[in-house]
């Protein structure tokens, strides 16, 4: 996806008409490299996520996760490999022009000099979506009331708090009633009542939408309570793959590791 | 050698990349019917934020213009003529060089700064994702706003400077010339193609201003000491740029 690509908006009324029509799409990803110089960060990564599933990927800092899913939207592009949305290759513009595939960044990235309803309804009045802003409003409306944050719209963005700011901007993602959600580590930064929040709202898009989701997290309470499947990825490779029960019980060291190093055995008080 | 190689290698690329943003920026202005409300609230907020600084500034250069020219022009007893050096020097040079040189400290800047933390918090990012062209969104409007409202910002400055002039001739006791003197003469001497020539000059450097400090601030990456880093790069680009285009442009319309 180019910087530099102008794209004309489509016309109101066929935008409109798509608008409704949501259809989860598949991933399909092949023998995905990467370097960043010297430094390979993604060493061959396979990964098959069918339409409608949530897989989360987990994994230590620094090994790939949010690389992979730049690469996924087509924010990057692969030095070797394939990654097919829906059949169609990510950095094919056909694929941003056929499906609809939002993003939740992990630092919100939400526009700070608009408000919160200008923030939510910013992809639909691009895209003219709808001739009149009353219908734009209402699904902005619409869309703050499915992640809790009803009344919030008139709201600058730097009056939220950080669990706040990451509802926002997956009701953003919402708006454009998506095909495939992405979502960089949702829970990164927030307290844990504020993570169960979070993980509860995406618990309940994924009951009531359907959607293909992919999130990256390396919080491991989160992964266990929303995925279908989990998929850890260490140094550039998807290591281990399947159910979350599968993935508790994967005998490979770096997986039980990892699952340790998430959930320390509890202490016993100190007793003099 | 090496390291100078790799210097005209980044300088070429960046001219490169800054050409094609202004082309596509160009070829997204045919959409700018459908962006009114953001390329005229840019337009306030560019216009806004320069008038009253380029008054004070103007008035002033017209008033030290009028002040050492009239000086030396006294000693020659030809102080009458004052009025025309003052207008054409306004019009011609000081009007268009200075406001710019104005819009970029004021504007430019803020255009590097705001652009800057939208790429390093993701946002453009996050426009990308959600199929909206940065170029469109972004730079299109401030462009075109630029390209508007610096020739009006020109026009007024010259104003300003010819008033700052002409109020300094009729006080200061050396030169002594009355205002209604200074401004015959200034309106004799002044032509349109002067005040045409000078706009030409405005809307150049706006394009300048615009495309170095969107392009500038569109490469920003890393946290805040990079958004700071690209803000100074952005405004001291900018200020050489006008420089040399403002030869090339005089020689080109005037000679």
């Amino acid at each position: 996806m180019g910087l530099f690509t102008p794209r004309r908006p489509p016309a109101a009324t066929d935008a409109g008409a798509r608008y409704h029509e949501s259809t989860p799409v598949g991933i399909d990803i092949h023998g995905l490299r990467r370097r960043y110089g010297d430094k390979p960060v993604l060493n061959g990564v396979e990964l098959v996520v069918p339409p409608g599933q949530t897989l989360v990927i987990i994994g230590g800092s620094g090994q790939g996760k949010s690389v992979l899913l730049r690469h996924i939207i087509g924010l990057e592009t692969p030095d070797e490999g394939t990654i097919m949305v829906g059949g169609l290759a990510s950095t094919d513009p056909a694929m941003r022009a056929r499906y609809r595939v939002a993003m939740i960044f992990q630092s919100s990235a939400l526009f700070n000099s608009m408000t919160v309803g200008e923030n939510v309804g910013l992809w639909l009045v691009e895209h003219r979506v709808f001739p009149s802003r009353r219908e734009v409003d209402a699904v902005v409306q619409e869309r703050l009331a499915m992640v809790g944050l009803e009344g919030t719209a008139s709201l600058m963005p730097s009056t939220l708090s950080g669990g706040m700011k990451k509802r926002v901007a997956i009701a953003r993602a919402l708006a454009m009633n998506p095909d495939l959600i992405l979502y960089d580590e949702p829970t990164s930064e927030l307290d844990p009542l504020v993570s169960d929040t979070i993980s509860q709202v995406i618990v309940d898009l994924k009951a009531r939408l359907h959607l293909t989701s992919l999130i990256v997290s390396h919080d491991l309470r989160m992964a266990f309570a929303i995925a279908d499947r989990i998929a850890m990825i260490h140094e550039g490779r998807i290591i281990a793959d399947g159910s979350p029960e599968a993935i508790r019980a994967d005998p490979n060291p770096i997986v039980q590791r990892f699952i340790a190093n998430q959930n320390p055995a509890p202490q016993q008080p100190h007793r003099p | 050698m090496n390291g100078l190689l790799v210097v005209i290698e980044q300088a070429l690329r960046a001219t490169g990349e800054a050409l094609f943003l202004l082309a596509a920026a160009a070829w997204e202005c045919r959409l700018a019917p459908l962006h009114l409300p953001k390329i005229l609230a840019q337009m306030a907020e560019i216009g806004a934020a320069t008038l009253p600084i380029t008054a004070m500034i103007s008035l002033f250069i017209g008033g030290v213009l009028s002040l050492q020219t009239g000086d030396a022009l006294a000693d020659f007893g030809i102080q009458g003529t004052l009025g025309g050096i003052v207008g054409v020097s306004m019009v011609k040079e000081l009007g268009p060089v200075m406001t710019a040189i104005l819009l970029t400290g004021r504007v430019g800047s803020a255009m590097a700064a705001e652009i800057g933390a939208m790429s390093v918090y993701q946002e453009i990012d996050a426009l990308k994702t959600m199929n909206i062209s940065p170029v469109r969104f972004l730079v299109m409007p401030r462009l075109l706003s630029t390209v508007v409202v610096l020739p009006v910002l020109v026009i007024y400055s010259d104003v300003v400077g010819w008033i700052g002039g002409g109020v300094v001739s009729a006080v200061n006791h050396r030169i002594n010339i009355p205002f209604r003197i200074y401004m015959r003469n200034l309106t004799d001497v002044v032509d349109f193609d002067d005040v045409v020539n000078g706009l030409i000059k405005a809307m150049v450097f706006g394009i300048i201003i615009a495309t170095t400090c969107c392009y500038v601030g569109l490469g920003t990456k890393g946290g805040p000491r990079e958004v700071g880093q690209s803000v100074t790069k952005a405004v001291v680009f900018s200020f050489v740029l006008i420089l040399i285009f403002d030869y090339i442009v005089t020689r080109v319309l005037f000679l």
